[in-house]
């Protein structure tokens, strides 16, 4: 049943019909399976990975490293919970190395992203030092490479 | 002026276009086509392998190598084929490297068939056997084989075309168009008609790694066989290499030799990037070759669910990456069927008669293509069956 997350996490469109025919099980129980893995938190989400700089919304994004004062008895946990309310960041990751917490934080024009880190995220007292690197460019993501899809240039070879 | 009729000997002005390059040709002229055509992965090569053959260049490593090719190459070859196959096939003198699994065949029976000599050709089958018997001046001896036995050739097949003229036994097996493949016991039947001739045998196994549920097994692997068989491999299909053009023969030393002074004289040797990114896929490659295995078995089971409830019946195919329905029943021809399919509802599949008379009221679909685009194909031939079915 691993086989259904790794293809939905590949093309979450596919319909339990669909698994079921490519992977010759019966419909009803990758439904279930489906199902349990929803119930059970396993299937976070599904949703579309975006080329924003395909269209004409104006984004920003910016990778945030954080350095963190742990909390007694709750370690980051703490910090973790109280950033997940704020919209404006999409990613909070726990990082081993230099600094504690990463964040990945989007906003309309550069100046947003600036005014939330200076406004909202340094003053935290557990929050010690912020340091902010703006994407330039994003080329791969999820293990999805962004470009425009390519044709079929596969020659017609009498094969 | 010259006279293009009496230049042009008469052998290769007849030798006939193949069937798929004719559809081919109406193909390329249309536009919004959803094909399920080609006879090649739809895999990148994995970085890895491309990797290696960069790397070659970066090294300024843009000679010829020996004819035979790299020995580092033919030794991971004899290492695979041990490996998977349990065959033990001497690097030095055993083993060529190719240009594709096409100069493969074209050497193989060019060192084995006089003029003269028949040559058999279980059929449906890959298109080029036929012809290159004929510009060898063999015989081609057509065996059309049964969709009862799921394209298996059987012994009594067999039987009812061996003459004393017979040189040369064609093995395509895992089978492009069909799907089928031959087990142990099967070529077990096939070796037992051979063994106390002097018939060689051409074990074209390209599709060697694609097969599904069953490990494949080579003819060479049976007792008296190998000493006859030329098996024909490459890196196309398993390693998703197509453009690579590299392929390999294994054969017992003294056909090796004769396979050798021609490949020597007509090819020199096998591309030497190629070669190099040969190595690292024989070296590292094995999980390659199971993860795009995996989802073409995925396919092949998602497609044979569509063409079971568009109501086509059809064999459930064991390798390589077609499926070969049947299609008559319509009042229309393999050719005709694929013909109206195309132009009425966009979607092309290959007639079986491309792959030999015996093809008629078959198709070729290839599943070398992404579930959507098989999803949409499969729609068009649901509304193409539909409207068939149509009491007038």
């Amino acid at each position: 049943m691993e086989t259904i997350l790794k293809l939905l996490e590949n093309d979450s469109r596919l319909t339990a019909a669909e698994l079921a025919s490519m992977l010759n099980l019966d419909e009803d129980s990758v439904r279930a399976a489906i199902a349990e893995y929803e119930k059970n938190g396993t299937i976070v989400a599904y949703k579309a990975l975006i080329d924003w700089d395909k269209t004409d919304r104006e984004i920003v994004s910016a990778v945030i490293e954080l350095k963190v004062t742990p909390q007694r008895d709750r370690g980051f946990d703490k910090i973790a919970e109280k950033l997940l309310n704020y919209p404006e960041i999409t990613s909070i990751c726990l990082m081993s190395g230099s600094y504690d917490i990463q964040l990945i934080i989007e906003g309309k024009t550069l100046r947003e992203v600036a005014q939330f880190v200076a406004m909202k995220l340094a003053p935290m007292e557990c929050i010690t030092a912020t340091s902010t690197s703006f994407v330039l460019k994003k080329y791969k993501d999820k293990g999805v490479i962004y470009q425009t899809p390519e044709e079929d240039e596969r020659g017609s070879c009498p094969v | 002026m010259i006279n293009y009729n009496t230049l042009i000997p008469e052998h290769v002005r007849t030798l006939p276009a193949s069937g798929i390059r004719k559809f081919f040709d109406l193909l390329d002229n249309m536009k919004d086509v959803t094909a399920l055509t080609v006879g090649q992965p739809d895999f990148i090569t994995p970085w890895h392998i491309r990797e290696a053959a960069i790397e070659s260049l970066e090294r300024g490593k843009t000679y010829y190598t020996s004819n035979a090719g790299l020995i580092e190459a033919r030794r991971e070859i004899a290492r695979y084929m041990k490996r998977r196959f349990d065959l033990t096939y001497a690097p030095e003198n055993e083993i060529l490297m190719t240009v594709g699994g096409s100069e493969a065949i074209d050497i193989a029976v060019r060192a084995l068939v006089a003029p003269g000599d028949e040559v058999i050709i279980p059929e449906p089958c890959f298109v080029c056997y036929a012809p290159i018997v004929t510009l060898a001046g063999g015989i081609p001896i057509h065996l059309p084989l049964s969709a009862k036995n799921k394209f298996k050739l059987t012994p009594e097949e067999l039987s009812s075309v061996l003459t004393d003229k017979t040189k040369l036994l064609i093995l395509p097996f895992p089978n492009n168009p069909t799907g089928a493949i031959m087990e142990k016991e099967e070529l077990e039947a096939i070796a037992a008609l051979v063994r106390d001739t002097n018939i060689a045998i051409l074990s074209d196994e390209i599709y060697a790694e694609l097969t599904y549920g069953k490990a494949h097994t080579s003819i060479a692997s049976i007792e008296g066989m190998r000493e006859r068989t030329v098996i024909v491999g490459g890196f196309s299909k398993a390693y998703a290499m197509t453009g690579w053009r590299l392929g390999y023969t294994l054969a017992p030393q003294a056909i090796t030799s004769g396979m050798y002074k021609i490949h020597q004289y007509a090819i020199m040797c096998a591309p030497t990037q190629s070669q190099f990114a040969a190595i690292e896929a024989l070296k590292n490659g094995d999980a390659d070759i199971e993860e795009m295995k995996a989802e073409y078995d995925r396919r092949r089971h998602y497609i044979l669910k569509g063409l079971a409830e568009i109501g086509l019946e059809c064999f459930a195919p064991e390798g390589a990456f077609y499926v070969f329905p049947k299609i008559a029943g319509f009042g229309l021809s393999s050719e005709e069927f694929c013909e109206k399919l195309l132009y009425e509802h966009r979607v092309a599949i290959v007639p079986g008669t491309a792959f030999g008379d015996c093809g008629e009221g078959f198709a070729r679909i290839s599943y070398a293509y992404s579930v959507p685009h098989i999803t949409k194909a499969l729609e068009g031939i649901a509304d193409f069956v539909k409207t068939l079915r149509k009491p007038l």
